[in-house]
């Protein structure tokens, strides 16, 4: 297991690399010169480039520059943000229990449900029920998300009233982060009703970003159990008299679910895709919407700290995913 | 429809046998094709679609960038207020809606045919020299792709916009390739696992080039895969296109792509529904037909579901 988790990290170092020399370049293939661009509208005298020239390293040449670069990010220096003046490290902190807290309902909503529907549809396979919902599936799976937040937005927030349009939580709450996810905090300040605003602030971002997942989630889990119902294994179980619940929840779904599994750890691209959309149009103060806000700000080294990151995170989730799935699934870990 | 022409082509050239076997082929995947009802009634939907696309200037009562000061945000016909003049209604500044949403179908079926016509060259291509040659350009091709996967596509597709700025070509082309990898890796598998095949060594033996070897001998037989991971990518395309339009960064206004219009109508969503209402829809169905194609393709060129 030892020497299985070691080479899954060695594959890691070189994809780094090329991630970092992904952030690196993109600075500087930007139009025009980045450190005019820091300069802003006003510009600056002869000097004070030369000196910010030394100052960011720019006089170097490229390989030095790289090799400084990955120094900075290897020691936790990702640069400070144009805009706030902040580390953009910091930023991300601040902002990053957010997007986890959506992705994470997102994610569970999908997982729950999509099992729950597409164990049904399989062991029932043809009935009205796996044709009506590996319909509804195909069509959340077709689902422009950014256009479907904006639908939930006009029937729950404007026709009936019930969800509130944007934000985490009322602005009538407020207590200092202790966690960072705001379902945990409200709970912790023992403000009346905080939860509760936390919570409705949280349904629909929820639902949309999860959409999508789950429609895929649900259509891997009737197609993994389709193909574990008719192995031998099942059949057996059948024959020996055990009850249907038992062969399908035990010995059927234990099997299916690795490929499943894999399916939801490859979920987590597509979920920090769909919180860029999902938070821009909430107005959730997570990653996603930071990004957005930073490319339409120009705001670069924010853009270049945040794609390193964001990667790195994908990176690392992608790898808990291979050592859960060999966990899960013995015969690849040699 | 490319295989009928490719049959009709054949036609003329080859002798009567190669034609009908060609026949008998297109029977076969058009029998497996028509057993999945969704996947036709996507096809209809689809050419339906295309129709609109191609007749758009016969089919659209007005301009899609003709304003009128005098019907702001006029609601569709069977609404108060709304009048058959503008049967879908008007946007904030008294555009035809039902007028851009055709020739939004233009735009939309552009995007998918441009952008899986480059990531599947480039993909194929790469794809192809990775799995023929293997070594080291092997390892520098699946390094790059999984570089480029390890980035969420939307973020990547967004950063590479800001790069080399917002419109609508530069957005297929950064979509392209956020594309890409997936066409090398499936490209590179399937040849890896041709290559050491009988016809293979034996078409080697006769003589073969290295080129006709890899692109007449084992490129057809890697087809089936990509062609439905194409439908999968035509029908993202789209989404995705949409998406960064939606957010400021592809087609610019007052173009009529439905992602831009959807951002142009933000926010009006709680005073005018419809402005925001009938441009996703057109995502969604366009998106939706294609995906349905998507199964039935698979279902009719995956010899695995033949069997059952």
């Amino acid at each position: 297991m030892l020497r299985f988790l070691l080479s899954r990290f060695a594959l890691l170092v070189p994809t780094f690399i090329g991630v970092s020399i992904v952030a690196f370049a993109f600075v500087r293939l930007l139009p025009g010169d980045p450190i005019l661009l820091l300069a802003g509208e006003r510009g600056m005298s002869a000097e004070r480039y030369a000196q910010l020239q030394e100052l960011y390293g720019f006089d170097k040449p490229i390989v030095v520059q790289y090799l400084i670069y990955l120094k900075d990010v290897l020691t936790g220096d990702l640069g400070t943000s144009i805009v706030t003046k902040r580390p953009v490290f910091d930023e991300f902190l601040v902002l990053f229990p957010a997007t986890i807290e959506l992705a994470v309902c997102a994610i569970l909503l999908a997982t729950v449900v999509g099992v729950t529907v597409g164990v049904i549809a399989a062991v029932r396979r043809g009935s009205w029920f796996d044709q009506g919902f590996m319909g509804v599936a195909l069509v959340g799976y077709s689902m422009p998300i950014f256009w479907w937040g904006l639908l939930l937005i006009i029937f729950f927030s404007g026709m009936l009233q019930w969800t509130p349009v944007s934000g985490r939580i009322s602005l009538l709450y407020y207590f200092p982060p202790v966690t960072g996810f705001m379902l945990i905090d409200s709970l912790l300040s023992g403000q009346e009703g905080a939860f509760r605003s936390a919570l409705s602030h949280l349904i629909l971002p929820t639902i949309v970003l999860g959409t999508i997942p789950l429609a895929v989630i649900a259509r891997q889990t009737r197609s993994a159990m389709l193909e574990v119902l008719g192995e031998d294994y099942v059949r057996t179980a059948r024959a020996k008299g055990l009850g249907p619940m038992r062969v399908v929840g035990l010995h059927a779904l234990r099997n299916a679910l690795i490929p499943v599994v894999t399916t939801i750890g490859l979920q987590v691209g597509v979920l920090l895709a769909g919180a860029i959309l999902t938070e821009t149009i909430f107005s959730w103060p997570g990653i996603g919407k930071w990004m957005v806000d930073s490319v339409s700000k120009r705001d670069y080294a924010v853009v270049q700290g945040g794609l390193l990151l964001i990667a790195g995170v994908i990176m690392l989730v992608n790898l808990l995913v291979d050592l859960l799935y060999g966990l899960v699934n013995p015969r690849i870990r040699h | 429809m490319a295989q009928e022409r490719a049959a009709s082509d054949g036609e003329a050239r080859a002798p009567v046998d190669a034609w009908a076997m060609r026949r008998a082929m297109l029977a076969e995947f058009w029998f497996y094709f028509s057993q999945n009802r969704g996947a036709v009634i996507g096809l209809f939907v689809f050419v339906a679609i295309v129709m609109i696309a191609v007749f758009a200037p016969l089919l659209a009562p007005y301009s899609p960038i003709l304003q009128n000061r005098g019907a702001l945000l006029l609601p569709p016909f069977w609404q108060e207020g709304g009048s058959l003049a503008y049967p879908l209604g008007t946007d904030a500044v008294g555009r035809d809606m039902l007028s851009r949403l055709i020739y939004g179908a233009r735009f939309s079926l552009f995007i998918g045919m441009f952008v899986v016509a480059l990531s599947v060259t480039s993909g194929v291509l790469l794809g192809l020299a990775a799995g023929y040659f293997r070594g080291w350009l092997d390892v520098a091709i699946v390094r790059l792709m999984d570089v480029i996967l390890a980035f969420p596509s939307l973020l990547l597709a967004l950063v590479l916009v800001a790069i080399i700025g917002p419109g609508l070509i530069n957005a297929m082309i950064a979509i392209a390739l956020v594309y890409q990898p997936h066409f090398v890796r499936l490209t590179r598998g399937s040849v890896m696992a041709e290559r050491g095949r009988e016809y293979v060594t034996a078409s080697r033996v006769a003589g073969a080039g290295r080129l006709r070897l890899m692109f007449l001998t084992i490129l057809p037989n890697c087809l089936a895969p990509l062609i439905v991971q194409a439908t999968l990518a035509f029908s993202s395309a789209i989404l995705d296109a949409a998406a960064l339009g939606f957010l400021g960064m592809g087609a610019q206004p007052p173009t009529p792509e439905w992602g831009t219009m959807l951002a142009e109508a933000r926010e009006f969503i709680l005073r005018a529904w419809w402005v925001v209402t009938f441009p996703g829809l057109a995502i969604l169905v366009t998106v939706l037909a294609i995906n349905l194609m998507g199964d039935g393709l698979r279902d009719a060129l995956d010899p695995k579901m033949k069997r059952g």
